[in-house]
């Protein structure tokens, strides 16, 4: 008897109606409220990247689909989800062949060698950010200052379009637009060369919660505008499509460590509120560390999960080469997940200790 | 404070499927004409399959013995009408992999008459409990929830165990079935009269009934019913409502809300004191102890949108689903399935002309916009068939252990504890039908259990052989040394010798 031979006889016979393009959808929906913001402070650079980011992860899943002759799955959305996360964790004006590279690896290397949507171990937006990281440092490190979709500092729709595929403005100059250190960055830069959180980000850099509250400072597309991501991870939590395990366990695993060693030392390190705030912690506390595939599937191993990313992301940005440590840390405890769905089993019913 | 506690606990996980109890509630229980042929299977119960006592051409009464019970666990079948047997044969049941199984084909002289000799008893409370149990075990009482256990087994609890607890399964958590909600609505004295005589066998003092909330009518009816008689004895019956929560109504999740103690794996319900018994059940066990019926029928919920006319019915056992379906004015043109029992554990049937057996409670027809069968996706670790299950497992990792084969790593995922609800397969995003991986798994590991045995067996038995086989072999050269020994012996002391070995060696002979 082979397994599918039966198949058309199993109960249950009903369902529930859940399905993994719904999922996708929501997840979609969820972001929209950080994409859209994404726009609306870094203007139309953040539009053209989030599409060509979005169309390459497409674009590629079509072709693979195509090659193993297998039905096109575009319709679940999936690859247009990894697309829209890469997109929301690049730099505002990175070029558009550092977008196509990293669709095409996110789809290929992040999800196909693995054999597809279900196997793979790394979440595929985040391995494909960390390559892109580690390959081109530059690109992915310059911090231009939100110039706004409207305004005078905004750039216009051909300027931006320049910009994107050329890096010139379409006037032909050099784009010199105003860049400056992330929150983050500010604080890893000098307060690593002995000075206090304080003159870090006080003084000409002028860091403001507000402003890190609202988005409307310098950093990755999607990660700043802390309203925005919070309002999509509540609603995601609401619609059940991911638990609060992740979550919580995420913010506890770096506020703990954050608010103790700020009691000990508030000069050298800064305050909770400024972690919680600053870099992709909220974005990848409800958006990549709770992608399905590549958590634990018991509540346990999610807990433990999510506290690792926390920790392991308190102590890249604490002690660390690089200021942000958000998608390292992720991608680390993907690696760990195999175990901690192992080792986390729920006690099964009429099993526990009580009871014997 | 007894075994029940006193708040309600939570089972953990469940799902919430939409009732659809609307379409059959309102629908009183009706008898069904007597079909033209019945067909009786011998095994229709949990256990062993009962033996035949009957043969072609025989006229039996309503109520009379088919077949008897062989062994241990097994129950008897009887004749749900009087007739003749015109055919003792194997023929299609419903059953997973489309088997047949030996049946009695009967067909009835329209008289539907009972044995006169069957007696009820007058006062069954001043039975021996033995007693009792006697007369459930030859009505051929099983669980008519779906378990088909024999009854008369739950009835009678080792000596050394005390039952504190009769709990009554009225949670009817399927969707789509009321059969159950009916027989209370309608016949709750009745109920009230069976489980009186379950205490009595099990001498217990304590009975809760459950019930889920969205059968309101069956728990007045049940509650009036308790108060009307409470007085007469000094058992103490109860109703209890429960919220509704899909698998409420397995019998260790209601034991969980019930007393909050949970079965410990591997145990029975008596271990911890409680015996559970379904509310139809209690019908059967006052119809067999009271008019010494035996259990011929049982009520069966036709539902679902492709049926014409939902009803409750009152059905003989035997009666083909075919005869059924038509009595209730035939499936409707966007029939997808027809499934026996409920829509969550029942059983998709090939065909429709196999009989109603004792555990049908069911006969669901349900068009394509009811049960849409969808593609299978790999799953995508999202962890809700965690969240669902009620036994706490993790469906995901035993699925990819079955499907992948990797029985080491099945047999120690708990598969065996996997009580079959389906919870886990209901919410699955990516329609991974993971009950059917579970059974799949299920035989595996059991056929790969069995075959290890034998190997084992072989390898003893090869053992053995080459033990004995290295015996022989060291018995040779044993005598060889002898003879060795021997001609050196008679070489060295002539005649002396000669006289005493022959006796010596023919007693090795023999041995060897
Ligand atoms: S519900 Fe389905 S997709 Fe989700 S983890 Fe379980 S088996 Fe996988
Ligand atoms: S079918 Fe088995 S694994 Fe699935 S929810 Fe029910 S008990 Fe758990």
């Amino acid at each position: 008897m082979s397994p599918s031979s039966l198949l058309f006889t199993s109960s249950p016979h009903i369902h529930a109606g859940d399905s993994i393009p719904r999922i996708m959808h929501t997840v979609i929906l969820a972001l929209m409220p950080a994409t859209l913001m994404s726009v609306l402070i870094f203007g139309w650079p953040a539009l053209l990247i989030l599409v060509i980011t979005t169309a390459t992860a497409m674009l590629t899943e079509y072709l693979m689909m195509k090659i193993r002759n297998r039905p096109s799955p575009l319709g679940d959305m999936s690859a247009a989800l990894t697309g829209i996360l890469l997109a929301l964790t690049l730099p505002p004006h990175t070029p558009w062949w550092v977008c196509v590279v990293g669709g095409v690896f996110a789809i290929l290397l992040g999800k196909f060698v693995y054999g597809g949507l279900g196997f793979n171990m790394f979440n595929p937006a985040l391995i494909a950010r960390v390559f892109l990281l580690i390959s081109f440092p530059v690109e992915l490190t310059s911090w231009p200052q939100p110039t706004g979709l409207f305004g005078q500092q905004a750039l216009s729709f051909m300027d931006s379009l320049s910009l994107i595929t050329t890096g010139h403005l379409a006037s032909g100059k050099l784009a010199d637009a105003i860049s400056a250190a992330t929150p983050l960055g500010q604080y890893h830069v000098v307060v690593g060369m002995g000075k206090t959180v304080h003159e870090a980000l006080g003084g000409d850099y002028a860091f403001s919660y507000i402003s890190a509250f609202t988005g409307f400072i310098n950093g990755s597309l999607g990660e700043t505008s802390a309203i925005a991501l919070a309002l999509g991870g509540v609603y995601l939590i609401r619609k059940r499509i991911i638990s609060w395990h992740i979550p919580v366990s995420m913010f506890a695993g770096i506020l703990i460590p954050a608010t103790i060693f700020w009691i000990l030392n508030g000069s050298k390190y800064p305050d909770p509120l400024f972690h919680l705030l600053t870099g992709g912690l909220i974005l990848g506390a409800f958006f990549m560390a709770t992608d399905m595939v590549t958590s634990p599937v018991t509540p346990l191993g999610q807990i433990i999960f999510g506290a690792g990313c926390g920790l392991l992301t308190y102590i890249i940005r604490t002690w660390g080469g690089y200021p942000e440590g958000v998608s390292f840390a992720i991608v680390i405890m993907n690696a760990t997940v195999p175990l901690l769905d192992q080792y986390t089993h729920p006690v099964v019913y009429g099993k526990a200790k009580k009871n014997v | 404070m007894g075994i029940v506690a006193s708040v309600l606990k939570k089972f953990h996980g469940g799902v919430h499927p939409p009732g659809h109890k609307d379409l059959s509630e309102h629908c009183a229980i009706e008898p069904m004409p007597l079909p033209k042929r019945l067909v009786v299977p011998f095994h229709q119960h949990l256990g062993a399959p009962s033996e035949p006592v009957v043969k072609v051409g025989d006229t039996v009464f309503k109520g009379d013995l088919l077949g008897g019970a062989a062994g241990g666990i097994s129950a008897t079948v009887h004749a749900p009408t009087s007739g003749t047997i015109v055919a003792i044969e194997e023929h299609v049941v419903g059953h997973p992999s489309g088997l047949t199984m030996l049946c009695a084909i009967i067909e009835p002289d329209g008289k539907d008459q009972w044995n006169p000799q069957l007696k009820g008893v007058d006062n069954p409370l001043s039975l021996e409990p033995v007693a009792v149990r006697d007369l459930v075990k030859n009505a051929g009482v099983v669980g008519l929830g779906g378990a088909t256990f024999p009854s008369f087994v739950k009835l009678s609890p080792p000596r050394d165990k005390v039952v504190d607890l009769l709990l009554i399964n009225a949670v009817e958590c399927e969707p789509y079935l009321t059969c159950d909600a009916r027989l209370m609505e309608e016949r709750p004295k009745d109920v009230i009269e069976g489980i009186r005589i379950m205490l009595h066998a099990l001498q217990t003092k304590e009975c809760v009934i459950g019930i889920e909330d969205n059968k309101p009518k069956a728990i007045a009816a049940m509650q009036n019913a308790v108060a009307a008689e409470a007085s007469q004895s000094a058992a103490a019956i109860r109703v209890v409502v429960l919220p509704v929560m899909y698998p409420q109504g397995s019998e260790k999740q209601l034991i969980e809300v019930v007393t909050g103690r949970q079965v410990p794996s591997r145990k029975l319900p008596i271990d911890i004191g409680v015996i559970v018994h379904n509310v139809a059940t209690a019908v059967a066990v006052r119809d067999a102890v009271c008019f010494g019926h035996p259990l011929v029928s049982r009520i069966v919920t036709v539902t679902g949108k492709g049926i014409n006319r939902p009803a409750n019915i009152e059905v003989l056992i035997g009666t083909q689903v075919d005869d059924i379906i038509a009595h209730c004015g035939g499936l409707k043109p966007d029939i997808h399935k027809v499934v026996m029992g409920g829509p969550m554990m029942g059983l998709a049937l090939h065909q429709t002309n196999v009989p109603v057996v004792k555990g049908c409670s069911g006969i669901l027809a349900l068009t394509r916009g009811e049960s849409s069968e969808k593609p299978e996706h790999s799953c995508i670790r999202c962890g809700s068939c965690v969240n669902a299950c009620p036994i706490q497992l993790v469906p995901c990792s035993m699925a990819w252990f079955a499907k992948t084969e990797q029985l080491d790593q099945l047999s120690k995922a708990d598969l065996f504890d996997c009580i079959e609800c389906g919870s886990c397969a209901y919410v699955c995003p990516a329609n991974v039908p993971l009950v059917h991986y579970f059974r799949y798994g299920k035989l595996a590991l059991q056929s790969k259990d069995r075959e290890e045995k034998k190997r084992e067996l072989t390898i003893q038995r090869s053992k053995l052989r080459e033990e004995r086989l290295a015996r022989e072999k060291e018995e040779k050269e044993r005598k060889k040394e002898e003879m060795k020994a021997k001609m050196a012996a008679k070489k060295k002391s002539g005649k002396e010798a000669d006289k005493q070995n022959p006796a010596a060696e023919s007693g090795n002979e023999a041995q060897a």
